[in-house]
């Protein structure tokens, strides 16, 4: 019926020619066809390449950020004995998606029976947050976890992280520092060897000895108490190597608990703090100028009259007004003699002198706390008289104890260092001053403890030999009178030294059994004694008869009374 | 499936004796697969965007009888009927489109929304399947009175709606008008010596874009060099589909939808990766290539110029779309922001979609005697 129409005929007839413009188009269709099949093939083995053949080239950048993002590992630190200090272990912290979360409110009451520490409307405003990601408790323990879990709430998650737990508590808080909640350290060896600590995989063996450490800190304690100081700082080293034995800052921190470190807690007396030392310089200045020639043993000053320069006023503690030898004005420890040697040896010297030994420059030990040292900007004479006897020149106890070493173990500074050489090669040392001079300085510190201000220092049957210093505090521009920075450094075994043993009270208070005294030689000196009695068995030195004369030929010294060098007192 | 005997001479038992029953098919598992993906994908977003979680469900859902209703009708129609109502679908989409530029609402810094109480429309969706046709009856002309005439028509009308496209500004869009507009031109005869000339203008086109439009210059260079910028959407899709592998991670196991901005709409190809595989995919991709391959074997044997023309046309412009989604989501190239059809969550896509789709249909039922036909 439609077949009749005119135009249904036209069209009929050009079906049957096929006109040329429909013949093109056929073939161009079937490019087209084919071009589109080509593409969609592209698609599905671009599907197949990523999803199977895992050929997505970006995600490669993915998977080479992800190590450093997840990686947790922290070294272990151990001392030296290989007794664990710091370890890391693993946890599960609590993080929510709040969008997740059906109802926070019960959640939130749900919760706070769980870790009633959280607070239940502190969580519940967690729980209502915008974001997806809301960390609710960090390290939980595995109980805690499992408490958490059984309340079965959506939207609650565990993420394993890794805490830093360290066995011994405070004990060693000031030589390993702590780390944050993210495990970075932020003090001390935690800090200095942050990077090295994460890339390790054996532990990072320290010098320290925590049994020394554990006396150490015991009698810093106890001393600290009994007078009342409002801090204190010890340490032993070993005079061979530079080794720190044990290194004590009071009061100190738990870094387990890095939150509740208070700012006086967290400073390190022994590295940070810089002090004037006081009488123990004096062990710097009778070295300098005996290696220097300028005295000897048998020679001497006159302390009969305070030496006025200026509008200071220099004066003995224990005036004898005489002349006095070498030996006596360390042993009574004058100002005046000590101060009229380094005038002999002349400022520019002196100077030299205590930079070879590393005083002006803050101490190498490696810890990120280390005070750098007050240095006078110009060194008259009047700077190396005080200084002499260790006032206008403050530093650390720990270049102080460095510096000691060099002078009784034959003359050789080592860099003071606190961790453990593990190649077994000896370390480098520099040699400041002769082995004759060393010998005689180490006489010298034995009739301290012998005969002088140290004699509570003296462990028997150990050889002790030392030196006290007792300081004020300055305060402000000025000395604070009753504030005694009071110390006493001491040597092992005097014959063949092996330990250097330093301690120290800020601001002690002397007591009853002190007769009120709260100098070095009354309030340090004892803490010396007992922690050598203590520490030298365990350390491998034998006691000896003091008095035998294979012992006396190494520490007995010939003290000259009288200029003429004809009065001799005794052959101490 | 007999619901209608052979001899059934009702509309409805013709046009299921002509249509292309195995397209139906094949659209019907795409928009059932469009359902689902939509039911895994955009929960999320929702949730993100503070509405309910089937927020964008429902809404797919109350546009779901719409398109169908439309792909059914439009499918009824005669050859001379689409071309009737494509003529005057262009007239109006363009009047719209002009109009976007006067009322248009402003969303990503482009005008292509037009409101309409409490719906929106994007006029340019509607261009396309309607310039389509309109080209092909134009470049057709050239069998009867006047084919130079036509010809002219249709390069005018061309720059008239790339120029209102560039305007809005909708790159991508005047592109794919482009590619699909060139190829029916390439089919209608067009001198080789011209199609190496238009290819040339083409990437003369795309060289000037990138140098003169700043998003298109910062899209290419971000797929060139990741590092130079956010490639935020298309680093997760990648990675959804690296979970997805062959079998997928199951259904609502995918993690890449509570992240991606576009999850349910330009991403939700890696959505289907993550949370049903390769399979899933390689048959989705398996169904758009069988639509369009079909479709143009279909009209391979046809005898009208007009028919082949507008019929490849629409399926060039659906298989483009849905191989540029699928290409940038696997960064196979620079991110368009171009939707998967039947898949992708959009009202105003989903019918204009239907509408397209349901031309083809019309132009690819067996025509006995080729009546109807132009």
């Amino acid at each position: 019926m439609i077949g009749r129409h005119p135009l249904h005929t036209a069209r009929k007839r050009q079906q049957r020619e096929t006109s040329p413009a429909l013949e093109i188009g056929r073939n161009r269709l079937l490019f087209t066809g084919a071009m589109l099949a080509a593409a969609f093939a592209v698609v599905a083995l671009r599907l197949v390449d990523v999803t199977v053949l895992k050929g997505g080239d970006e995600p490669a950048i993915a998977r080479s950020a992800a190590p450093t993002e997840l990686r947790t590992g922290r070294a272990d630190i151990v001392d030296r004995n290989g007794v664990l200090l710091a370890t890391s272990l693993k946890t599960a912290s609590l993080y929510a998606d709040p969008a997740i979360v059906l109802d926070p409110k019960e959640a939130a009451a749900k919760l706070s029976r769980v870790l009633p520490q959280l607070g239940e409307a502190a969580i519940a405003a967690k729980l209502k947050s915008d974001r997806r990601f809301v960390w609710l408790q960090r390290h939980l323990t595995p109980r805690q976890q499992y408490a958490v879990n059984r309340l079965g709430v959506p939207g609650l998650n565990f993420q394993t992280e890794e805490r830093r737990v360290y066995p011994g508590g405070p004990l060693a808080a000031h030589v390993l520092g702590h780390t944050d909640i993210d495990n970075r350290g932020l003090a001390g060896v935690e800090r200095q060897f942050d990077e090295e600590l994460r890339a390790r995989e054996k532990p990072l063996r320290l010098t320290v000895d925590l049994r020394v450490q554990h006396i150490l800190h015991e009698q810093l304690e106890r001393a600290m108490r009994a007078f009342h100081a409002i801090g204190a700082a010890g340490v032993v080293m070993d005079v061979t190597n530079g080794e720190i034995v044990g290194m004590v800052s009071l009061p100190d921190f738990d870094p387990n608990l890095p939150t509740a470190i208070d700012a006086d807690s967290r400073f390190n007396r022994a590295t940070l703090g810089v002090y004037e030392m006081g009488s123990t310089f004096k062990i710097f200045t009778t070295a300098m100028a005996l290696d220097a020639g300028v005295v000897s043993m048998s020679g001497g000053y006159d302390a009969t009259d305070p030496i006025r320069v200026a509008r200071f006023v220099i004066r003995d503690y224990h005036a004898k007004r005489r002349w006095l030898s070498v030996p006596e004005i360390f042993m009574y420890s004058s100002n005046i003699g000590t101060a009229k040697m380094a005038l002999d040896v002349g400022p520019a010297e002196q100077r030299a002198f205590l930079s070879r030994i590393g005083m002006l420059r803050g101490s190498p030990i490696e810890i990120a706390e280390v005070g750098q040292p007050l240095v006078p900007n110009r060194w008259r004479e009047i700077n190396a008289m005080t200084i002499s006897f260790g006032h206008g020149l403050a530093i650390s106890p720990m270049q102080l104890v460095a510096g000691v070493g060099a002078m009784v173990n034959g003359g050789v500074l080592y860099p003071p260092t606190l961790i453990r050489n593990e190649s077994g090669s000896a370390r480098a040392g520099k040699r400041v001053i002769s082995a004759r001079t060393s010998d005689q300085i180490r006489r010298l510190m034995r009739l301290v403890v012998e005969h002088g201000t140290g004699n509570k220092a003296d462990a028997q049957g150990y050889l002790v030999g030392g030196k006290t210093g007792t300081a004020e505090k300055v305060m402000g521009r000025r000395y604070k009178a009753k504030a005694l920075m009071s110390s006493f450094i001491a040597a092992f075994p005097m014959n063949a030294p092996r330990y250097v043993v330093f301690a120290m009270l800020d601001e002690p208070s002397g007591n009853k059994e002190t007769f009120g005294y709260a100098t070095g030689g009354w309030v340090a000196a004892p803490v010396v004694r007992e922690t050598i009695a203590r520490i030298a068995p365990l350390l491998g030195v034998r006691p000896v008869d003091e008095q035998a004369p294979e012992i006396r030929r190494h520490v007995a010294v010939d003290v000259v009374t009288e200029k003429s060098g004809k009065r001799r007192l005794a052959s101490f | 499936m007999n619901a209608f005997a052979r001899t059934d001479t009702s509309i409805l038992g013709r046009w299921w004796w002509t249509v292309d029953r195995w397209s139906i098919a094949a659209i019907a598992l795409l928009i059932a697969f469009g359902m689902m993906l939509t039911l895994a994908a955009s929960p999320p977003v929702a949730d993100r965007l503070g509405y309910e979680p089937f927020h964008f469900v429902r809404r797919q859902l109350g546009y779901l009888p719409l398109a169908l209703a439309v792909l059914f009708g439009v499918s009824l129609m005669s050859p001379r009927g689409i071309r009737r109502l494509a003529i005057a679908g262009f007239l109006v989409a363009l009047a719209a489109l002009a109009a976007t530029f006067v009322f248009g609402a402003e969303v990503k810094g482009a005008r292509r929304w037009l409101n309409l109480g409490s719906v929106s429309i994007q006029p340019s969706e509607f261009i396309k399947p309607t310039f389509i046709v309109v080209t092909a009856w134009l470049f057709s002309m050239r069998e009867g009175m006047a084919p130079e005439a036509g010809r002219n028509a249709a390069i005018a009308l061309y720059a008239l709606v790339v120029g209102l496209l560039l305007l809005q500004p909708d790159v991508g869009m005047a592109v794919v008008v482009s590619a699909v507009w060139f190829t029916q031109f390439f089919i209608a005869g067009l001198p080789l010596a011209w199609v190496g000339a238009f290819i040339a203008l083409g990437l003369a086109g795309a060289v000037g874009a990138y140098f003169a439009l700043p998003h298109v210059a910062s899209r290419v260079d971000r797929f060139l060099d990741p590092s130079s910028g956010d490639t935020y959407q298309v680093m997760r899709s990648m990675e959804a589909f690296m979970n997805g592998g062959a079998l997928g991670r199951g259904p609502g196991e995918g993690t890449v939808k509570a992240v991606l901005p576009d999850a349910h709409t330009d991403f939700i190809f890696a959505v289907a990766a993550e949370e049903f595989g390769l399979f899933a995919c390689l048959i989705i991709a398996g169904l758009f290539a069988f639509v369009v391959l079909r479709g143009i074997s279909r009209v391979m044997q046809d005898s009208s110029l007009f028919v082949m023309l507008a019929a490849t046309g629409l399926l060039v412009q659906f298989g483009l779309q849905a191989l540029i989604n699928m290409a940038s989501t696997l960064r196979l190239m620079p991110t368009k922001g171009m939707t998967l059809p039947f898949i992708s969550y959009g009202g105003s896509s989903l019918v204009a979609v239907a509408f397209g789709v349901g031309m083809v249909l019309a132009l690819t039922r067996r025509r006995v005697g080729q009546e109807g036909a132009v």
